[in-house]
């Protein structure tokens, strides 16, 4: 839903504001290495601003810390609506290594809704440049969440083998 | 002069051709010992626990539901990527895979649980007694028995034998609550 909003909110192109709320420079780097002629995200009519007012996208990169969260809070309520935020990183995300401490306050969501999570430390250009490409729709999500199991209880199974005997009409046929 | 130069300026810029990546369209191969997500075997794991005990973001967090039954709980979200779960793995079950592409909209799209069954012991046919008096346990999982998984918590805290109080603060366990949050 959110992706269809932003392809008809945003048809022609993004610009991005980076928005570093103490950040290590890794993200920052990989921000920059995006906009290069090699990766040149100017395909896709993405553009780097200076200022929040003209921004649609938010890239957040940094857990928040204490000192940067009103501002960041502030520099996001600046922006335009229809608004987007992208946390680039692991800090933004949870907070990386440091999640617990005195100084920081868990990550970009405590401050801003994130919508897209772009995780790595750093991410590479290329995972940037897919991120941007999945909020515009471009490509498909890979991720999903994994479940592994070591083994399989009898019990599970025979719950299992049940439910399939009940939804499957036939047994019922047969049972009559 | 100056067209000379500009011309010799012109055919300088012409030489390197197009280098632009086509990124979604074609990609390029990670560089070599790139670390992507970590992607665990649950066939080789034994569940001692050490990527847990290792984690610098203690972003793996481990609980016993029973005896029997351990859980690993990855959560992607605040993952460095430091590889040392990979490290210290002593059978080899964690590899760090070179997936990247990891953008999602979602957090639960990045983690991962595993279900572990712990064998019981040959001789007394009972489980490893796990929670109250263990050397090798106590040497390899201080401090993080008493997470809490389901608040996506971690309390720094250990004791020396099974405390029933201590886990039952640990479920009641709320995050201080931060500055706007």
């Amino acid at each position: 839903m959110l992706a269809k909003l932003a392809r008809k909110a945003f048809p022609k192109s993004l610009w991005l504001y980076h928005c570093n709320s103490g950040a290590c420079n890794g993200c920052d780097i990989e921000i920059l290495n995006v906009l290069t002629p090699y990766y040149d995200v100017e395909r896709f009519g993405i553009k780097l601003v200076g200022s929040p007012r003209h921004a649609d996208v938010m890239l957040l990169s940094g857990a928040v810390t204490r000192p940067t969260f009103p501002l960041v809070k502030r520099a996001f309520e600046a922006m335009p609506g229809p608004k987007l935020v992208f946390g680039v990183g692991s800090c933004a995300l949870g907070g990386g290594c440091w999640f617990d401490t005195y100084n920081v306050s868990g990550g970009g969501a405590t401050a801003v809704p994130v919508d897209y999570y772009i995780p790595g430390c750093p991410p590479r250009p290329e995972a940037i440049v897919y991120g941007v490409a999945l909020a515009l729709g471009l490509v498909d999500k890979k991720a999903a969440p994994v479940e592994l199991k070591q083994v399989e209880f009898p019990i599970d199974a025979q719950l299992r083998n049940r439910a399939w005997e009940e939804r499957n009409v036939i047994y019922k046929l047969l049972r009559d | 002069m100056w067209l000379t130069s500009k011309i010799k300026q012109v055919l300088l810029v012409l030489k390197p051709g197009k280098v632009t990546l086509n990124y979604p369209a074609e990609s390029r191969p990670v560089p070599e010992g790139f670390r992507g997500q970590p992607a665990w075997d649950h066939t080789k794991c034994i569940g001692c626990g050490g990527c847990a005990n290792h984690c610098p973001a203690r972003t793996i967090l481990t609980r016993d539901l029973c005896p029997e039954i351990r859980i690993l709980f990855y959560d992607g979200a605040r993952c460095m990527y430091c590889g040392r779960c990979a490290d210290v793995c002593p059978e080899k079950a964690i590899v760090m895979s070179p997936e990247f592409e990891l953008a999602t909209g979602d957090r639960d799209d990045i983690t991962q649980s595993l279900e572990l069954f712990m064998l019981t012991c040959q001789r007394c046919g009972r489980c490893y007694d796990l929670e109250i008096k263990n050397a090798i346990d106590k040497l390899d999982l201080r401090g993080y028995r008493y997470d809490s998984l389901e608040a996506r918590t971690v309390i720094r805290r250990s004791t020396e034998r099974f405390a029933p109080d201590v886990l039952g603060e640990t479920e009641a366990y709320r995050r201080p609550e931060r500055i706007g949050g």
